[in-house]
């Protein structure tokens, strides 16, 4: 669906615009013959929350770890906190904090001693690092396990650390790589929570994930990324506006009823297979009573009637043109009656 | 902060948390020490006669027994460098090693770290070896506190040079099985050098392999130092083959972990 695709560049911000946390033109990699990034331009402004999302093997986790200088580029130039990525990795490395995919904590020593030895490797002195190393284990729930093995920690646990070990040196810029995959949805709700209280200082968070509802939670601005290119950006609220608006949706198990309804409601989608009527409808009070004002002057019974407001699922849908459904249902978008 | 001292701050940090999966985790190392102590008790009480035998007249057991300690001990910090690949192997997979990487921390320190760890454990290895050697008989004959200190000096350069070339070896190898596969000529290479008989008794196409392989011009030269055999041009060989094999395995371990993570 091009159509829908919004331009990446020349975007808003007349009114001064932040400086840039993070901006990349064209950037492009290559693993052997098969292009994971085929130009990525991004422009993140500081302290704020940007998403990419993108289905499994979109390029997202390749993008933040170029950003990240684990791996180079094939192509494209990129500033991270002000610093050009190839020439001053370095600078940019002192910028940035990174939790990744995979726990990257050392599971051979403790909590506490990954915490320390973050200390030490961000060069705090010994009484600073104990500080620091003390109070962020205590604002993520971890001074119980902290004399433990590292392997030894839930999944939730590790992704606590990690993120933990990720703010020792107080970094400005943070990545974080699928932050929620794998949790249960008590740590997900508390990984955002601690994803919110970071925006609060000011530091910039550059996101990914697979998980729309998440995207939409946090994120100031989200990017669809397909197939190695950003098939969309902007916030929330303006992806939902590419796609068609909400609807009615009533089902019927009695196949006679069914064929009374379409009769009835000549404007409205049909599905024969599942016996389903979909009627656009922004799901305003106004416009609903309309609808049933319409269904019950046709004498209609509905087995069932949901009203659906368009969310970025329909977005993912028709700009990443995949069938693949995304690894949650949101229920809380459609109220059911 | 300079970029030496960056080095050493970063590197120290490095090897104590090396020090510390050592001491947390020590069933590797203690399991490669077996090897060699085996080794020695099986020579000695088990093929002890035979081969004391056929190191000529008037030889006895405790000829033997003084012959055989020096090649056992540079075997020893073979097999413990193969405990070296195998953990920079499983470390290489753990994702804080991808952390380390986007840490403004000296690039090296991660590797440094992990060879003054593991020589630091050659040497530990090395005492134990000495002391169940002792146990058994090993006296040396009157080395001088100078010689003594060469002897030191030796150990802590091949356990270097070895270190670097396991470190290497861990960094190709995918995983823990691949990685002491690949490391295996560390712990080969001493059962075809002169621990066990001396080169002459060997077939004579085989001798210059064995005379010049890494490991023969060191134990003969800490035979020499500890049992004042002859030296000759073992000294220098043995001083050559360090160097050189620590050389290659830094800049091959450098260019290996400076390359984009698999």
């Amino acid at each position: 669906m091009p159509s829908a695709v919004m331009p990446t560049s020349g975007r808003g911000a007349a009114g001064g615009p932040a400086p840039a946390a993070i901006s990349a033109v064209g950037l492009r990699k290559s693993f052997g013959d098969k292009v994971v990034l085929d130009g990525i331009d991004l422009r993140i402004p500081a302290g704020s929350v940007f998403a990419l999302l993108g289905p499994n093997g979109a390029g997202k986790t390749t993008v933040v770890k170029i950003l990240s200088t684990l791996i180079t580029a094939d192509g494209g130039e990129a500033r991270v906190g002000g610093h050009d990525l190839a020439t001053q990795a370095q600078s940019v490395r002192a910028a940035i904090g990174v939790t990744g995919q995979f726990s990257a904590v050392d599971g051979l020593i403790t909590g506490e001693e990954n915490m320390l030895l973050m200390a030490d490797l961000n060069h705090l002195s010994k009484a600073e690092g104990q500080r620091v190393a003390a109070e962020l284990l205590e604002r993520f729930d971890l001074v119980e396990a902290a004399k433990k093995p590292a392997s030894t920690y839930s999944g939730g646990m590790k992704r606590r650390l990690d993120i933990a070990m990720t703010l020792v040196g107080g970094p400005r810029i943070i990545f974080l790589d699928e932050p929620t995959t794998g949790l249960d949805p008590r740590s997900r709700h508390n990984m955002w929570r601690i994803i919110r209280q970071l925006v609060t200082g000011g530091t910039t968070v550059f996101l990914t994930t697979q998980y729309l509802e998440e995207a939409d939670e946090l994120a100031d601005r989200i990017a669809v990324l397909n197939g190695g290119r950003i098939v969309a950006e902007g916030s929330a609220d303006e992806l939902k506006r590419l796609v068609p608006g909400g609807h009615v949706r009533l089902r019927f198990t009695d196949p006679a009823a069914y064929r009374a309804a379409t009769d009835a409601l000549a404007d409205a989608a049909r599905d024969d297979e599942a016996l389903t009527l979909q009627i656009p409808n922004d799901g305003t009070q106004r416009e609903l009573r309309a609808v049933l004002d319409r269904l019950d002057a046709a004498g209609i019974e509905a087995d069932e009637l949901t009203v659906h407001t368009p969310d970025l699922d329909d977005v993912f849908f028709a700009l990443t043109g995949s069938t693949a459904v995304p690894a949650q249902a949101d229920q809380s978008k459609e109220t059911v009656r | 902060m300079s970029t030496l001292s960056l080095a050493v701050r970063d590197s120290t940090t490095m090897l104590r948390r090396n020090l510390l999966h050592a001491r947390r985790y020590p069933s590797l190392t203690l399991n490669l020490l077996l090897t060699p102590v085996m080794l020695l008790l099986l020579f000695v009480y088990i093929f002890g006669d035979t081969m004391s035998a056929g190191m000529g007249a008037g030889a006895d057991r405790d000829a033997y027994v003084a012959y055989l300690v020096p090649g056992l001990i540079l075997m020893t910090i073979g097999s413990t460098t193969i405990g070296t690949a195998v953990s920079v192997s499983n470390d290489m997979s753990e994702g804080v090693i991808a952390r380390f990487r986007t840490m403004a921390i000296h690039r090296g320190s991660v590797l440094i770290g992990h060879v003054i760890g593991s020589v630091l454990q050659s040497v530990l290895s090395v005492v134990f070896v000495g002391v169940v050697a002792v146990a058994i008989g090993f006296r040396s004959t009157d080395a001088t506190a100078l010689e003594w200190l060469a002897a030191f000096g030796l150990l802590v350069l091949f356990a270097t040079a070895l270190t670097w070339i396991a470190v290497g070896m861990g960094l190709i190898s995918p995983n823990a099985e691949a990685a002491s596969n690949n490391a295996l000529p560390l712990i080969f290479l001493p059962l075809i050098s002169s621990t066990f008989v001396p080169i002459d008794a060997m077939p004579g196409w085989f001798q210059p392999i064995a005379e010049y392989q890494p490991f023969t011009p060191a134990i003969e030269t800490l035979r020499g130092l500890l049992l004042g055999t002859e030296i000759g041009h073992n000294g220098w060989l043995a001083l050559v083959w360090c160097l050189a094999l620590t050389v290659l395995g830094y800049f091959w371990s450098k260019s290996v972990f400076d390359r984009d993570p698999r």
